[in-house]
């Protein structure tokens, strides 16, 4: 008899989405409030950990097929870089730039270098969450 | 400000970053991680020159001022370590290439030794205590996956040892930044020292100063904490276990240096006296576990312990001549173990083992192995000229001077069994008939084994016999270390 997984699936895919839309408001929250990379980045983790265990293993694989080595490796790049950029510009490594700018439609914004920054932080904590707990997952002997 | 100090910490980790990206093309990772190690080394030199010629070189990161952001701090002392670090972090990258199995160097092997380089070089140029805490992660979480990669059984058991105790220490070590920040209500060491000076409570300081001792003696191999050292060394191969026993000790070595020269210098009649005990008790077993043992990384292994409570000694003495004593024998065991390593690597190569009495005859089939590695052993050992003996004279002078005569016994008796010891690997392995057939050993090109052993081989005579201006100079840097208000000024000024 195969189980039925109708109730699991369907909360699944309404409570990843909340999980996943509050992961970016918390990346974009990052640097002046309550939030960033790091925090986002593990209820990232968190919500997709929820859709491999309800789904399994092969259907997500195919919804998502990153190398998650390999994202490691791009974040701690794009971390590292934005560090580096300041010392183009004679400052400290890690010096922050900003400035606000008006956009249309969406009004006042502020950009920052910090957001770089932080998304490099956001693709680490993501890649190496699931790699530590896909690779327990798939180790099946 | 000065990004330059950064280098040392930067190029490594952007071309281990890289290396992970590239991890499917192990030629390229060759090339490539052969190119950034001398860009590292140029760096170094290059960063000593400018600090000796310029005086202290400080950045703060982010551009947020002293005492509130991190400040990274390149002196004499710290440039020296970044320096000698690059040259081992050079020889055993070469060793690797020739003995390193495919499937390690498929596994990310390069990319967490420079992340490992990352660490050590962090730790020796940071200036503020919690990064040098986060630099110790970095440094060995990388050294957790190098030892325990290849994952023979002997290798997990020993290596969760390891892990185990380093992450005691670690937390131990946030105790103690909880007790100095509660205390001093600052993290940066330049800050530390100032308000060290003015808090009038002796009692708490020597608990944290005790506490940093335990952590750092921890990493560092001190008596009583340093039995993990011997077996987990024993377990990776060689171009792994010579970066370990020449470089992740010292680092220990050098926390306890900066921290006992900077910071706790309130009461040195009792904290120093107290290092100086555990000196004595660091060299004398670490010797007697050597004389015990029969296998060639074995005694390797127990030679860093005692060798480490020489370094120690000679804070525990507190004067200038023996602070630069110990800064020499640093830069001399640094070269000297890293080479003896290599050298088991390189015999372990062409015999198949490390058991001392299964070897034999090497002098006859492999007359320039043999050699260097006596010239190396004898170094070790401090026959004069080599550099072993002058980094021990000085110890042993302000040993006199200072009358604390038993620990000049110590380090007498303890310099007569290293140079048993050593002797006693030079006779079983290169003395005796040769146990190998011609055919056994034929294939093993000795050219590029011995090539990156060679360099640091000629260091350690170079040392030896320019010794003259070599002690001048960590004359020089012991003198920058035992007055903490240049430092201080450096940091706090910009």
């Amino acid at each position: 008899m195969r189980t039925n997984f109708l109730m699991l699936h369907t909360i699944t895919r309404i409570v990843s989405f909340i999980v996943i839309s509050f992961s970016v408001y918390l990346f974009f929250a990052g640097h002046n409030a309550p939030g960033g990379g790091f925090i986002g980045g593990l209820m990232m983790a968190g919500a997709l950990i929820l859709l491999y265990v309800s789904f399994d293993l092969a259907t997500i694989k195919k919804v998502l097929p990153f190398d998650y080595t390999f994202v490691i490796g791009l974040g701690l790049l794009i971390a590292i870089l934005t560090g580096l950029n300041s010392m183009i510009f004679g400052d400290a490594f890690l010096t922050q730039y900003f400035d606000y700018y008006q956009i249309p439609f969406i009004g006042e914004v502020e950009l920052t270098t910090a957001l770089p920054f932080d998304l490099g932080i956001y693709l680490v904590v993501i890649a190496i969450t699931l790699l530590i707990i896909l690779t327990i997952a798939e180790d099946v002997s | 400000m000065n990004n330059i100090v950064l280098l040392p910490v930067l190029i490594p980790f952007i071309a281990g970053t890289l290396l992970i990206l590239f991890r499917h093309y192990p030629r390229l990772q060759r090339i490539s991680s052969g190119i950034v190690v001398f860009l590292l080394l140029f760096s170094a030199v290059f960063l000593l020159y400018l600090v000796y010629q310029e005086g202290i070189q400080t950045i703060a990161l982010g551009n947020w001022p002293a005492p509130f952001g991190i400040v990274l701090v390149a002196d004499l002392f710290s440039v020296l370590m970044v320096v000698l670090s690059s040259i081992v972090g050079v020889a055993c990258l070469f060793f690797a290439y020739q003995t390193l199995s495919k499937e390690r160097e498929k596994y990310f092997f390069y990319p967490f030794y420079f992340f490992l380089l990352t660490g050590v070089n962090g730790s020796f140029l940071t200036g503020d205590l919690f990064n040098l805490f986060v630099f110790f992660e970095v440094m060995l979480i990388s050294s957790f996956i190098l030892i325990v990669m290849g994952g023979t059984k002997y290798q997990l058991r020993e290596s969760y040892k390891y892990v185990v105790i380093n992450m005691f220490a670690s937390i131990l070590f946030l105790v103690a930044l909880a007790l100095i920040y509660g205390l001093t209500g600052t993290l940066n060491m330049a800050h530390i020292a100032v308000q060290v000076a003015e808090l009038e409570q002796a009692g708490v300081l020597n608990t944290a100063a005790i506490l940093l001792l335990i952590v750092f003696g921890m990493k560092g191999a001190l008596f009583p904490l340093y039995f993990w050292l011997p077996k987990s060394y024993y377990g990776p191969p060689a171009a792994i276990a010579a970066l370990f026993g020449g470089l992740l000790t010292k680092v220990g070595i050098y926390a306890i240096i900066r921290t006992f020269t900077l910071i706790f210098v309130h009461d040195t009649g009792f904290t120093h006296t107290v290092i100086l005990a555990l000196a004595g008790f660091t060299m004398f077993f670490g010797v007697l576990g050597a004389v015990s043992q029969f296998d060639f990384k074995r005694i390797l292994s127990y030679h860093i312990i005692s060798q480490v409570g020489y370094m120690v000694m000679g804070l525990g003495l507190f004067t200038p001549l023996a602070l630069a004593g110990a800064i020499y024998y640093i830069a001399h065991h640094i070269i000297v173990k890293s080479a003896l390593f290599l050298f088991a690597g390189a015999t372990q190569k062409i015999t198949g083992t490390t058991d001392l009495k299964k070897m034999s005859g090497l002098l006859k089939t492999h007359p320039v192995l043999a050699w260097t590695f006596f010239i190396t052993a004898i170094s070790l050992a401090g026959i004069p000229p080599l550099s072993g003996f002058f980094s021990k004279f000085p110890l042993i002078l302000s040993g006199i001077e200072q009358e604390s005569y038993i620990i000049v016994v110590v380090a007498l008796i303890v310099g007569l069994l290293t140079l048993f010891s050593m002797m006693k690997i030079f006779i079983y392995v290169f003395w005796g008939t040769p146990s190998l057939k011609k055919s056994d050993y034929e294939h093993i090109k000795m050219k590029p084994l011995l090539l990156p052993i060679m360099p640091l081989v000629a260091l350690t005579i170079i040392l030896g016999f320019a010794a003259e201006p070599i002690f001048s100079f960590s004359e020089v840097v012991a003198d920058q270390i035992i007055d903490p208000s240049i430092y201080i000024d450096a940091v706090l000024e910009e």
